[in-house]
């Protein structure tokens, strides 16, 4: 069987992977390349890797630390950020990356995720979509990366869904934004309500704090995956420990 | 050892050229069918569509000389696919080095692309199992896969039964991503380098 998985995501900035405290001052985790063997070890399916220097500076991707990880690792992963061209990607992918993962170029222009994926095959394209409810509906968000520079888009997020799985996204990280960084568990209202309208893969963002809630994620959504950050980087769930809970729960995942 | 990798222009060359890298071979990759034939083990990788997949074997003469290529060759992914009679994506004709149509994947298991790690479902033993255990977890990523049938060594369940390893002969191919399969990739990569042709 198919089994859920489990995706840590670390913030790169420079080569370095970094913990975001606040958007100017990040503390340096440790060497990318070191993190991402650590998870691999203790049973990650999947890496995302979310370059931070790229997106807000408009500076080119940087290829070295991509090949330096995909040299290492034997396992899948997804770069994110600043990905915004057919060069980009060619750049990335070229490096040794499985995936790119773009977010605000494809508001920007969503013609970028056709090219892609026609360049690419759609298993390559990932779109991520920051997700905000503002009261009356889910609405979309960009440039999150810096406050000061996000914006709320015009597009509500089920249409958005809609949007890319008709240009040809292979997969879709939704981060729901009122939840992140509140490790209250994910929003799985809102999962729900996507999940339906998704016919790609799924993958949930935003909220993980405890081990049930990657449960209630997968039992209550039936998303494909589930991604986490603060809540791996900080050993708050080991993920051999969670990989327990979710087998003792009936969810299928590699051990 | 001279182990070649087929550039056809995807994305994936560097995994899996890394793949074997950490198996301490270093693998070349060149696109020149002069070049290729002299390798004694090849690596034909492929990720996208099936009709720019064999355009661009066809573009150097690649697909050429896979048919009169002798040694073993294993097919990676879409590569594994384009080994195959023909391919009902852009429904077109392959190289037909192995018997069978590729066809879509239902959707009715779930999602499609079928993303993720399954497990493997093993049919007989082979030398490319060596110290591969039953249901072992690969990482497929693939729209389109090929019913099983003689040459199937391990199956996979995804909205239909598809071959996950195939060989005949010299002919082997995964429909998985073995460079990013973890421990059971890397063991059947080091399978491939050490079956007798």
């Amino acid at each position: 069987m198919l089994a859920r998985r489990i995706i840590p995501c670390l913030d790169v900035m420079n080569g370095q992977v970094v913990k975001g405290v606040q958007f100017a001052s990040h503390e340096v985790v440790g060497d990318g390349v070191d993190l991402a063997r650590r998870y691999r070890d203790e049973g990650a399916d999947e890496l995302v890797f979310y370059d931070i220097t790229a997106s807000p500076e408009r500076r080119r991707v940087d290829a070295g630390w991509v090949s330096q990880v995909a040299q290492e690792l034997d396992i899948p992963f997804t770069v994110a950020g600043g990905i915004s061209s057919i060069e980009d990607a060619q750049t990335i992918l070229g490096a040794g990356a499985d995936k790119v993962s773009i977010n605000s170029p494809a508001l920007a222009n969503p013609d970028l995720i056709n090219a892609l994926v026609g360049r690419f095959g759609r298993q390559c394209v990932v779109v991520g979509i920051d997700s905000y409810w503002d009261g009356e509906d889910w609405l979309v968000k960009a440039m999150t990366g810096d406050p000061d520079k996000t914006i709320t888009t015009p597009w509500k997020t089920r249409d958005w869904i809609r949007e890319v799985q008709q240009r040809g996204a292979g997969e879709i990280v939704l981060n729901c934004m009122n939840e992140d960084g509140r490790r209250a568990g994910y929003d799985i209202k809102q999962l729900r309500v996507m999940r339906a309208l998704c016919q790609v893969p799924l993958i949930a963002s935003g909220g993980a704090g405890c081990a049930q809630d990657f449960v209630d994620v997968f039992a209550k959504a039936n998303v494909d995956g589930a991604l986490a950050a603060s809540v791996f980087h900080k050993e708050i769930i080991p993920i051999p420990a969670l990989k327990d809970v979710l087998r003792e729960h009936k969810i299928e995942v590699r051990p | 050892m001279a182990l070649m990798i087929a550039d056809t222009g995807c994305a994936n060359l560097a995994s899996v050229r890394f793949a074997f890298a950490r198996l301490g071979v270093e693998a070349k990759i060149s696109a020149d069918p002069e070049m290729l034939k002299m390798a004694d083990r090849l690596v034909l990788p492929g990720v996208g569509a099936a009709g720019a997949g064999m355009a661009a074997l066809r573009a150097k003469g690649m697909d050429e000389m896979l048919q009169v290529y002798a040694r073993p060759v294993l097919g990676i992914c879409l590569g594994m696919q384009l080994l195959f009679k023909m391919s009902t994506e852009d429904n077109v004709r392959c190289l037909g080095l192995l018997g069978g149509t590729v066809e879509a994947l239902p959707d009715t298991a779930g999602p499609v692309p079928h993303m993720g790690w399954n497990t493997l479902a093993l049919r007989r033993s082979d030398p490319l199992l060596r110290d591969v255990a039953e249901n072992s977890y690969v990482y497929f990523v693939h729209s389109y896969g090929v019913q099983p049938d003689e040459n199937t060594l391990a199956s996979t369940q995804y909205g239909m039964e598809f071959s996950a390893i195939v060989r005949r002969d010299n002919i082997y191919g995964c429909q998985f991503h073995p460079e990013r399969s973890g421990a059971t990739g890397a063991q059947i990569l080091q399978n491939f380098l050490d079956v007798n042709p």
